[in-house]
């Protein structure tokens, strides 16, 4: 394998029905950086049916290049069809690193191609770099349940692949006057030789949706004792017009189902407030978490680490701390007029 | 008809302690258990086995002390188990390990031909999901992964309806069989095993396999040699400075928050509900 033949920085461009999702643009936000420290250039490649219109935006959000690969067959997600397109086009055009966002479909897609390609793929990155004397992707995770980073580096093949979590790199804004080029390829697919069918897609708007779009997040952890003081969470939330999350230890006591878990191995969430409440910020809970804008940390252990990403710290008992707050914000609404209730403006 | 189970040893992350000293896991710290994503594995092939009466063996790669996950499968209620350890397994990545377990399952399927292949979403000590779409591709069948229910099994025609998770709701797809699925936990409870299951799992003793055992296996893809990806570094992040700590009296320390939380006007406003 002569890796000088394999140059530039590739994108996955995942779009369901017709709408490019957010992590993609995250993705080429993060992938210009590393294209420009490689002096390489940066490309989406973006398959489906009927999506070219979709190209320019890949290119308003930063890359160089589109490689587009339009048929009926590819109309909705399938791991065999999508991966014959990326297989027709990695092999040709020889990109030395592919991100992909570690959605069920990203992640899907890229195992896949990674066993036909033979080579590395870190999953769930949350860090991204390149060495560039090495031209080395370093990608970096929590490992172990999340109270360790790892880089992981693939020395010996190429492309380099990495999956990443959605929501911790950060999109540019979008510049409509930037160009680009359009790359078409054009693949033979058959829907006979398919053998799996989509019969329907749900779009479902779950408590996982609204966790993923609440502007306040009430988390809560295993220091709330039982299942029975968690409830005063459900309180404070109702109060304030906020959503209810919890960590993964929270999760496996059973005291919430998993959709509503915040962490490395749950939902990453980005709120304008997030109260993290009786939980110590094991690293897989704070990369799910990290970005809000306002951290206010509860916790009765001084030496706590949620205490080093929280914007403002509680040292205290948060039974004793979350019912004062909860009759605060009650005497200040009878105060403003019975009526009157907190709610988030969006 | 006959599914396999993938299954993995993984130590219990929920215990596991790191050496701050030298960024290394102390294993010692904690206890070896069945991936938990693979005991719904196991669980959701006894129920396909409730309707159709399939065979259902089990999978693992590991060392020879994995055979305790194996059993644990046979009392949830695996017929039967298969342990593939050997040291050329040793430091295997997911590109390795998809390459050892597909040589197990091309002698499982000549001995008895798979039709359903299932395996945990991941492994909660790597977590990656990357094996099981990886052997479905060496085998060349579909891979199905993030499967929230099995609807039907059609042995005749040889096809499964499946529910697959999607980011923002569900999708319903037909798959021909044979195929591999990868299934999420909230696919089914595990239930208590019943006392036959529990005694006949005491009693198992699972087939091991060492290298030498499978057939036209290329030494070079196995263990550390046929893994691309290598850990380059461990570390801890660095601490940040951390943010300003509100002193008092508890009185006193909600009094400074709602201060701070009322300063959030765009975001925590009083409305009126009859809006």
């Amino acid at each position: 394998m002569n890796f000088d033949d394999y140059r530039g920085v590739w994108i996955f461009i995942e779009q369901n029905g017709g709408k490019i999702e957010g992590v993609s643009l995250e993705l080429l936000g993060a992938g210009r950086k590393l294209a420009d420290k490689l002096q390489v250039p940066l490309a989406g490649f973006l398959l489906g049916s009927g999506i070219k219109s979709l190209a320019n935006q890949v290119i308003a959000y930063g890359a160089d290049e589109v490689y587009l690969v339009d048929h009926p067959v590819l109309k909705d997600y399938r791991t065999e069809s999508y991966m014959k397109g990326v297989m027709q086009l990695v092999p040709k055009y020889k990109p030395e690193i592919i991100l992909y966002g570690a959605t069920p479909n990203g992640k899907d897609l890229a195992s896949a191609v990674a066993t036909d390609l033979v080579t590395g793929l870190t999953a769930d990155t949350t860090t991204l770099d390149v060495d560039v004397d090495n031209r080395l992707l370093e990608a970096s995770r929590p490992a172990f349940g999340g109270n360790i980073m790892a880089t992981i580096l693939c020395k010996k093949h190429r492309p380099q692949m990495a999956t990443v979590r959605p929501k911790v790199m950060k999109a540019l804004e979008p510049d409509t006057g930037r160009t680009g080029k359009i790359i078409e390829e054009s693949i033979t697919l058959r829907e006979e030789e398919m053998r799996t069918k989509v019969l329907q897609i749900v779009n479902d708007v779950t408590k996982k949706a609204n966790l993923a779009d609440a502007h306040v997040i009430v988390c809560g952890g295993k220091g709330m004792g039982d299942i029975q003081n968690f409830q005063i969470l459900y309180e404070l939330a109702d109060t304030i017009g906020a959503t209810v999350g919890g960590t993964r230890d929270v999760v496996e006591a059973g005291w919430l189902p998993h959709e509503l878990q915040i962490g490395q191995t749950g939902e990453t969430v980005t709120p304008k407030i997030y109260f993290a409440i009786a939980l110590s910020g094991a690293i897989q809970h704070v990369v799910g978490m990290k970005n809000s804008d306002l951290i206010i940390a509860i916790n009765k252990d001084p030496n706590a680490p949620i205490f080093d990403v929280a914007t403002y710290g509680i040292v205290g008992d948060a039974l004793e701390i979350v019912p004062k707050l909860i009759q605060q914000f009650k005497q200040l609404r009878n105060e403003k007029g019975g009526e009157m209730s907190y709610a988030r403006k969006i | 008809m006959h599914i396999v189970v993938c299954v993995k040893q993984v130590p219990d992350t929920k215990i596991i302690k790191i050496n701050p000293k030298t960024n290394t896991l102390d294993r010692r710290s904690a206890p070896a258990i069945l991936n938990p994503y693979d005991a719904h594995a196991v669980q959701e092939a006894v129920s396909i086995r409730e309707k159709t009466g399939c065979t259902i063996s089990v999978l693992s790669m590991g060392p020879p002390q994995a055979t305790a996950i194996i059993k644990k499968s046979v009392e949830i209620g695996a017929d039967r188990g298969y342990l593939i350890t050997d040291r050329a397994f040793a430091g295997a990545d997911t590109l390795a390990t998809s390459y050892a377990l597909f040589k197990a399952l091309e002698k499982i399927n000549k001995e008895i031909p798979i039709d359903m292949i299932i395996c945990g979403k991941h492994a909660i000590d790597g977590d990656t999901g990357q094996v099981g779409p990886g052997i479905a591709r060496r085998l060349d069948i579909p891979p199905v992964t993030n499967v929230i229910e099995v609807t039907e099994v059609n042995q005749e025609e040889k096809t499964v309806l499946i529910k697959r998770k999607l980011s923002s709701g569900y999708e319903l797809i037909q798959s021909e069989m044979p195929c591999l699925l990868t299934v999420e936990k909230e696919i089914n409870q595990i239930e208590y095993s019943p006392m036959p299951n529990m005694i006949k799992a005491a009693r198992y003793e699972p087939i091991i396999w060492a290298v030498s055992d499978l057939e036209n296996v290329d030494r070079v893809q196995l263990g550390l040699k046929g893994s691309p990806t290598i850990v380059g570094k461990m570390f801890t992040p660095p601490r940040p400075e951390g943010g300003k700590r509100i002193e008092g009296s508890p009185d006193e320390q909600v009094k400074q928050l709602m201060d701070i939380l009322l300063e959030q006007k765009d975001v925590l406003t009083l409305q009126s509900s009859k809006q």
